[in-house]
């Protein structure tokens, strides 16, 4: 059955698995390593050849107090710094699980045969990051992030690919998940899926789904995201009637080169690199007396973007911030940070050993997500009440467990895409154990998941997927972008309202079956417009600035009324609180205080 | 891309590109897209693919990171091949034309994408991932920079196929000669001090194909989008294989 006939679930064919894990990041294949080495029938569905996932693009480092440049580093201080960091709107106990199980994710990831650079003493070197403390933040800086020079991220994702292959994991490579099977019940029973090259669609069923979709930073015209970071888990999750929580925290992440949107690690300035205005002024002393370049990066994207629009941005347009390196001489940056030397010259014409990179705060991720709890479990709230939802877990960016709160301190999303899709994959190897008995899916209920495609099909008329991506693009670039506001954002609520028939019913031109990319586009602009929408709608009802939401009309944070995360269900579009978890399991909870830097 | 590009600097620029889609072709045609590209700014090949596929939305070609490090979109472009995302028009384009490819020596699947099987199997040959037989320790083994450094040029590959399909033994013998990408992996855990199965790796590649079909062509190395060289790699397995033969 090819995925571009006329689909009915009665028809479709089945594939089986213990466990589907869709998306073959670093969290996908962290909790698939775990499902296939205890021997359970797991499969990732990848839309992209797993090493292609944006995991691979994550450059400086992954954050864990394992204690080789400093023997006294504690994961208590890393959990201080992040809570910190959030804003005080992560969750603690997630928080004190990611933090204390982490050098126990990281040291496996080093067995696995990860090329961790390495202190003269052989172990693993580690790099400051941003908004890192010892002792509490009464001790100063710290170097915490764990880095294989500055290509973290494709070291992790090859060598987690590299493990599973070894595990015999099944990839369906190249497949695309269109939506979830919710059974009678309300739980997940699998998704329908094509494999891209040939077209031939299937209902794969399976006793757990794994969401591990990554970010999507393409609602915005300017990110650091790769081309494919649509938001697909979340788009499957709202259309299934599950909530987002936080969506409206998007990082900004201070260092993108400038045109081009592509990531300079916070690594720059960890190894010694700063910011500079105009002026040649090394502005963040001002902002930032303490920390200066290694504020969190909210504080630092906020006082670039400050810069800019008092006047003093660099380039004829005064548009930008130069990030100088030159200073640490070539040895350092031509070894430590060999992948910022090429992507600088390639996309900025600039080596970074003499001149300096121009950059800009850039969308860089979605600290909100699909809500879990510490095993992976997605959850909603059913009359104020959190309630699993049988069948589906999700990890890593997708996720929102929440340890980033509201901001997301750097390296801290390798650390969390490891540890909780490891967790992910323990609990369903744990409930596997147990039984797991769901009720099967209805035809009707296969019918559900296959209601967008069999539209996108019969289309014959209507506007199509790159005009309206861009019209979504600027206007969240525009009205939700580093700083927020009622007035702009109303007006892109309501743009937005204007194009959501259209986008439900986007004109398919080419309906061909093999590897057609416009179909592909398609469905991915209807998940990038729900979350684009559930950002917008949440973030105007959020009265406050905290982290990275930051609104001229609500300058002050508002701990009276919104310590708390938001929730959203796109079905009646309200935003709902819910309760910020302070009930660490080992330590005494962290109490909201000033943030400063 | 196309919407801050102001209309006065702008200049036609003719592609040219494989196109082929089984369902409806019997056989692949080149056909040619007139699109708009500012003269006063470079843009990659990647970004003249955009517009081209916004006038032609059926082009099919593979994309993700755009900035050279997922190895998605890997394609011959005026001859050679290498990553579209991060080849300028200005280094790519030939008397204001630019010829677009898929990668040769695979089975085109749709336009400029091929089925990558074949070379996914060969890299698999070589068990690309860590193979140890001691107890790991409670933490990290111990590598010095040293050992370190060993791994540099060797683990930063992405897996894009420039290198394998630009290499005429692979396009002879694609099931049998593993190709440059495989063997730069294989080396790249031969060379890890951490690995404890060298012995076995040398001895899956004393056949006359697997690794000796290489005949130093260097393609591969001409055209690896991350500048690294597995012609390199090869002859050091080749020195390993001999030396231990000598002993």
């Amino acid at each position: 059955m090819k995925v571009n006939e006329v689909i009915n679930a009665k028809d479709l064919p089945v594939m089986e698995f213990d466990g589907i894990i869709i998306g073959g990041g670093g969290a996908g294949l962290r909790a698939s390593l775990q499902l296939a080495e205890s021997g359970l029938n797991t499969a990732v569905i990848s839309k992209v050849f797993p090493t292609r996932s944006h995991t691979v693009s994550a450059q400086g480092g992954i954050t864990c107090a394992i204690q080789s440049d400093d023997p006294d580093d504690d994961w208590r201080w890393h959990m201080f710094d992040t809570v910190k960091g959030s804003d005080y709107i992560g969750d603690q106990e997630a928080i004190e699980y990611m933090c204390s199980e982490g050098p126990k994710a990281v040291f496996e990831l080093e067995h696995m045969g990860l090329p961790f650079s390495r202190t003269e003493e052989g172990k693993i070197y580690q790099r400051p990051f941003g908004g890192q403390s010892k002792d509490y933040g009464k001790g100063g800086q710290a170097t915490r992030t764990c880095a294989a020079a500055d290509r973290t991220g494709h070291s992790l994702l090859h060598t987690l690919y590299q493990a599973n292959l070894k595990a015999g994991t099944n990839f369906l490579n190249e497949w695309f998940a269109i939506d979830m099977v919710l059974n009678d019940d309300g739980a997940v029973v699998g998704v329908v899926a094509f494999e891209i090259e040939s077209g031939e669609i299937f209902y794969i069923r399976s006793k757990a789904t794994v969401l591990a979709t990554g970010g999507a930073g393409r609602i915005y015209a300017s990110t650091t995201n790769a081309l494919i970071n649509s938001g697909d888990g979340i788009g499957m999750a709202l259309r299934a009637g599950l909530p987002v929580q936080d969506i409206e925290m998007w990082q900004f992440h201070p260092t993108g080169i400038h045109g081009a949107g592509t990531l300079v690690t916070e690594g720059c300035r960890g190894e010694g690199g700063y910011l500079l205005n105009k002026d040649g002024e090394r502005f963040m002393e001002r902002y930032a007396p303490n920390s200066k370049d290694l504020a969190g990066r909210d504080v630092v994207a906020r006082s670039m973007a400050q810069e800019i629009l008092e006047g003093r941005g660099c380039g004829p347009n005064a548009d930008h911030i130069f990030l100088r390196l030159d200073h640490l001489g070539p040895e350092v940056v031509h070894k430590r940070l060999p992948g910022i030397t090429e992507l600088s010259k390639t996309f900025a014409g600039v080596d970074p050993a003499v001149q300096p990179i121009p950059v800009v705060p850039t969308c860089h991720y979605m600290m909100g997500g699909v809500p879990t709890n510490l095993n992976g479990q997605v959850i909603t709230i059913k009359e104020g009440k959190d309630t699993v939802i049988e069948g589906l877990y999700a990890a890593g960016e997708v996720a929102c467990v929440s340890v980033h709160g509201g901001n997301r301190l750097g390296g801290n999303s390798l650390l969390d895409l490891v540890v909780f899709g490891r967790s992910a994959g323990i609990h369903i190897e744990e409930s596997m154990k147990q039984g797991v008995d769901l009720k099967k899916a209805s035809t009707d209920d296969i019918d559900k998941a296959l209601e967008r495609l069999n539209r996108l099909n019969s289309s014959t008329e209507g506007e199509q997927v790159a005009v309206l991506k861009e019209r979504m693009q600027q206007n969240m670039q525009n009205n939700f972008g580093v700083f927020r506001r009622e007035d702009l954002m109303v007006k892109g609520i309501e743009m937005l309202n204007d194009s959501r028939e259209a986008v439900e019913n986007i004109y398919l031109q080419d309906k061909s079956a093999a590897f057609n990319t416009a179909r592909i586009e398609a469905l991915e602009m209807q998940n990038l417009f729900e979350v684009a929408e559930a950002t917008a709608i949440t973030a105007n009802e959020r009265k406050e600035s905290r982290g990275a939401h930051a609104r001229d009309d609500y300058p002050e944070r508002n701990d009276d009324d919104w310590l708390k995360h938001s929730i959203y269900f796109s079905k009646t579009k309200e935003v709902s609180k819910r309760d910020v978890n302070y009930r660490p399991k080992t330590v005494q909870a962290f109490q909201p205080a000033v943030r400063t830097y | 891309m196309s919407s801050v590009i102001p209309v006065s600097h702008l200049q036609t620029l003719r592609m040219s590109i494989y196109r082929f889609d089984p369902s409806i072709d019997d056989k692949p045609y080149m056909q040619d897209v007139d699109i708009e590209v500012p003269t006063d700014k470079d843009i990659m090949v990647l970004d003249a693919l955009h517009l081209a596929k916004a006038k032609e939305p059926s082009l099919s070609y593979r994309r993700s990171c755009r900035e050279g490090v997922c190895g998605s979109d890997g394609m011959n472009i005026n001859g050679k091949n290498g990553l579209a995302c991060i080849t300028p028009l200005s280094e790519a384009v030939k008397r204001n034309k630019l010829t677009l490819r898929p990668m040769p020596g695979l089975p085109v699947i749709r336009d400029l994408i091929v089925d990558m099987k074949l070379f996914y199997d060969q890299l698999e040959k070589v068990q690309p991932y860590l193979i140890t037989k001691t107890d790991n320790p409670e933490k990290e083994r111990v590598q010095s920079p040293e050992e370190r450094e060993e791994l540099d040029g060797l683990y930063e590959c992405i897996l894009c196929g420039c290198c394998s399909t630009s290499c005429p033994s692979f396009w002879w013998n694609p099931d049998k000669f593993l190709g440059p990408a495989a063997l730069l992996q294989s080396w790249r855990f031969i060379a890890d001090s951490r690995d404890e199965a060298t012995e076995e790796r040398l001895d899956d590649l004393e056949d006359a194909f697997s690794l000796y079909r290489c005949h130093g062509i260097m393609n591969c190395v001409s055209v690896c989008p991350k500048g690294l060289n597995p012609t390199e790699a090869i002859s050091n397995i080749r020195n390993k294989l001999i030396s231990r033969k000598r002993q």
